[in-house]
């Protein structure tokens, strides 16, 4: 044998995972299953139940109600927000609507003002608008630009050269925008329209408000009211298979057909439509958005903090609410990014049917609603590790299950965008494979880390009903603060908490719109 | 009889004039040519007769239909007129089928037959209609979007590149077949390229482009072996431009006394051999024939044909120019050659500026 150091190394078989991988992989395995708790807790929590107990709670004319409002808003609101998004998009990316920039910016805002502020906006103007008008009418404004963005993004990604070959095959514009230009945009609108409805079958703050009941105000209520177990366990898990049918229906509606342009090169600008002398007319529909989704949340609050003058801005309250947030906020972004970076690092480095099957992991997990996780941890540590209840472990594992799809995307962004060849080099130079990561992707990758970190901290910040639930004693976020002054008809007093969360919130909306816009390019 | 007339066709970009003044006719039933560098206006010219641009000044008639001027224009859909795109521009939604059926108005069983019928035409197997334009090859997609433009029965067909993006070998096949499938149907061709073989092998009518305007008009033969200037030339082909002093239909070159196509002129011009007409064989070869001597200053092999640059008499700084000769001589750098000429030298009227060969 003359098996040298050197044969050796040229010999020895590679290894299927480099050490520095299979402990990226363990780690993001645990974090899955940490994510999957919730999900894992609704499903055991039916098993044990009981068949006959589980169907007399299931079947009930309360949760029949409760369903019949789901689907109603869902139906209801989801259409018009894609009938309301294409309109806008259209108009702001392919027409020559006087101030497009403006308004483009403008049709992004709204996401700014929590939905829950939304609805305290629309009360305050119109104490007697509730139940299902109101529900869906302010739904529509809150989330419109959740379609908004995609679709205006894939109008700017459209390949024009499309619309020139169907004209040149004697289509009518009409029959051009109909049969080319809107089954391109599918992807985009069922992206949206899922983000919609998932936060529909989510949100507590903005039904409560309006007095509209749908399972999370339900959930809530007992789970506040009376504490009964077993029935918010039975209406979580009507929840939770309300959100696996729209995740089913969007994957179903999604397809897996290919829409990128299929030729080589840059594609032509897309032409610009002119409007002409329609352009006022046009105007109408940006304007009269931006009226409801921007001016009455600015009106409300304007008139509350006039009302209240120098008083509500009580520093005591206000300022400990606030740094209090921003605490929760920063521990929560930076627990959610960190957990984020081993499935980002392989998704990118080291894709496998593993790594994307544990994507999805992630993704389903955070599409539960935030009381179902609430709930599960609640009891889960009520139960089974009581010292962790109402801890802050508990409430930052809560945001990482919800929020750590906002770190992940950024943060596998920027990753993409390290050619692995620095990170080889820096191997080639003597580095550990950890370290070669340290010194080369995890710093040139550090601002998609700091967007993912802001990102998922916004949605913290806005986040009320697993914050309401899981919160340690005395913990007072601006959420929290502004939902019990609003509960005790406060409005005035609860005008600060909205205007900070507002404040902090309109970076994120820039932040969005701002990547929509590189992801086409301009 | 004309079938397509351009007027006058001006088209300005901010400060870019992407046409500047285009006058073309175009008989039924014909192929024409547009060939230029990138950037010189053609893609507009095409996209003006589609009518995807409206022209700044001038018109455009087809089959004695106003089309368009600068103030008014027939919308592309109502033009009946096929294009196909460079990358074959397939809608990326839709099947095979779907996609030439897209402009179909018939009912079902009628446009099956005619989907079926055009696929036969284009050569593909109706085993493709049901798949996506992603499953396609490049040539596949080209032709897909052939009898996509093909199932309207356009009365005139545009061709933007189409073969621009398709690997050497698959380029000609798919040129054949796309001119044989035209050819059949009848159909006047508008084809835009930059490749000038492609243009030359193609067409029955070639027109040079240059900075937004037609430097030439004509036969493939006539712009090749009768360019207007030295640019137009080389565009073309290779091309050796010699000064010479002509009289009497003789010129008098580096290249010693060659014949030139036009008797009349007399005095100092530039006359053009393309290297065809052009033959080296080493010096002292029995049966190397008549010729100026050269020697070899420069030799590359490139396989079947090495490109070697030949200095004329004595003086290495001398006249001498490039030229790609057939590998079979193994000639060195070095090596004393006789150049022999065949048939007439192209005489610039217009004194053309000097091309880096020259």
């Amino acid at each position: 044998m003359t098996s040298t150091t050197e044969t050796r190394i040229t010999i020895a078989p590679r290894p299927r995972l480099p050490a520095a991988s299979s402990w990226t992989l363990t780690i993001a395995v645990v974090v899955a299953l940490l994510a999957l708790l919730p999900l894992g807790f609704v499903l055991w929590a039916a098993a044990v139940t009981g068949w006959d107990m589980a169907l007399q709670l299931i079947f009930r004319s309360r949760v029949g109600d409760l369903l019949a409002n789901t689907i109603l808003l869902v139906v209801l609101t989801i259409p018009i927000c894609a009938v309301l998004g294409v309109a806008l998009a259209w108009l702001t990316e392919r027409s020559d609507l006087p101030g497009a920039r403006f308004w483009s910016w403008l049709c992004v805002t709204p996401l700014a003002v929590p939905a829950f502020v939304h609805s305290y906006a629309w009360i305050g103007l119109w104490p007697g608008f509730n139940g299902l008008p109101a529900g869906v009418a302010i739904s529509v404004v809150a989330y419109f630009p959740f379609l908004y963005l995609p679709l205006s993004a894939a109008f700017r990604l459209l390949d024009p050269a499309l619309e020139d070959q169907a004209a040149s095959l004697g289509l009518a514009p009409f029959a051009v925008f109909r049969r080319v230009v809107l089954p391109q945009l599918r992807l985009a609108l069922c992206g949206g329209a899922l983000l919609i409805g998932l936060h529909l079958l989510a949100e507590y703050g903005l039904f409560a408000m309006i007095r509209f009941d749908t399972f999370t105000t339900a959930i809530l209520d007992q789970f506040q009211s009376t504490y009964n177990g077993v029935a918010a366990y039975m209406l979580a898990l009507v929840l939770v298979l309300c959100c696996f049918v729209l995740l089913g229906l969007e994957a179903g509606l999604r397809g897996r057909s290919r829409y990128a342009r299929l030729g080589s090169g840059v594609a032509r600008r897309p032409k610009i439509a002119r409007l002409g002398k329609w352009k006022y007319v046009a105007l109408l529909l940006p304007a009269v958005t931006a009226a409801f989704a921007l001016g009455i949340p600015v009106l409300t609050l304007g008139r509350w903090l006039i009302a209240g003058g120098a008083e509500v801005w009580r520093i005591d309250e206000v300022g400990v609410a606030l740094g209090q947030t921003l605490v929760i906020c920063l521990i929560g972004g930076l627990a959610t990014t960190a957990a984020a970076v081993p499935i980002a690092w392989l998704s990118v480095r080291r894709p496998t049917p593993a790594s994307r099957f544990l994507e999805g992991c992630y993704y389903l997990a955070s599409s539960m609603p935030g009381v179902v996780v609430a709930l599960a941890l609640v009891t889960i540590t009520v139960r089974a590790m009581l010292p962790l209840y109402q801890s802050v472990a508990t409430i930052v594992l809560a945001y990482v299950v919800m929020f750590l799809p906002r770190a992940l995307v950024s943060l596998r962004a920027s990753i993409a965008q390290v050619p692995v060849e620095i990170e080889q080099a820096a191997a080639s130079l003597g580095r550990s494979p950890g370290n070669a990561l340290l010194a080369t992707t995890i710093r040139l990758a550090a601002p998609g880390a700091a967007a993912g970190v802001a990102l998922s901290s916004l949605g913290i910040m806005n986040e009320l009903t697993a914050t309401q639930m899981l919160a340690p004693n005395g913990t007072r976020t601006l959420a929290m603060a502004f939902w019990a002054l609003t509960g005790e008809i406060d409005y005035a007093g609860a005008a600060p908490y909205a205007v900070l969360m507002v404040a902090f919130s309109l970076p994120l909306t820039f932040l969005l719109h701002h990547q929509s816009k590189k992801i086409a390019g301009r | 009889m004309t079938f397509l007339t351009l007027t006058s066709l001006r088209k300005q970009y901010g400060s870019v004039a992407a046409l500047d003044g285009i006058d073309l006719s175009v008989t039924a039933g014909s192929r024409t040519a547009i060939v230029g560098p990138s950037g010189c206006g053609k893609t507009t010219l095409l996209r003006l007769v589609a009518g995807f641009d409206a022209p700044d000044e001038g018109r455009i008639v087809f089959a004695g239909l106003q089309l368009a001027d600068a103030r008014s224009q027939v919308p592309a859909h109502k033009r009946g007129i096929g294009i196909v795109a460079q990358d074959g521009c397939l809608f990326p939604h839709l099947t095979i089928r779907q996609n030439i059926g897209f402009g179909l108005e018939a009912e079902a069983s009628a446009k099956n037959a005619r989907i079926a019928q055009l696929m036969d035409m284009v050569g593909l197997d109706a085993a493709m209609l049901a798949r996506k334009p992603d499953q396609l090859s490049g040539g596949q997609q080209q032709r897909v979007a052939l009898a996509r433009a093909l199932a309207r029965k356009p009365r005139l067909m545009l061709l933007d590149e189409p073969f621009s993006a398709l690997d050497t070998g698959l380029r000609a096949a798919t040129r054949k077949a796309v001119t044989d499938v035209l050819t059949a149907a009848g159909i006047t061709t508008l084809l835009v390229t930059h490749d000038q073989g492609e243009a030359l092998a193609f067409a029955d009518q070639v027109a040079v482009m240059r900075a937004g305007k037609f430097a030439q008009v004509g036969s493939p033969r006539e712009v090749y072996s009768r360019p207007v200037d030295a640019a137009t030339a080389a565009f073309l082909g290779e091309a050796i431009v010699l000064p010479a002093d002509v009289a009497d239909g003789r010129a008098d070159s580096p290249l010693g006394i060659l014949p030139v196509d036009d008797v009349a002129y007399r005095g100092k011009a530039q006359i053009m051999l393309r290297p065809e007409q052009v033959t080296v064989t080493r010096h002292g070869v029995q049966g190397g024939g008549e010729g100026a001597r050269g020697t070899i200053a420069e030799i590359n092999f490139c396989g079947p044909t090495s490109d070697v640059r030949i200095t004329l008499g004595g003086d290495p700084q001398g006249f001498s120019f490039r030229l790609d000769i057939p590998s079979r001589e193994t000639l060195v750098a070095g090596d004393r050659v006789t150049i022999g000429v065949a048939g007439t030298a192209h005489l610039f009227r217009q004194p053309g500026f000097q091309t880096a060969s020259s």
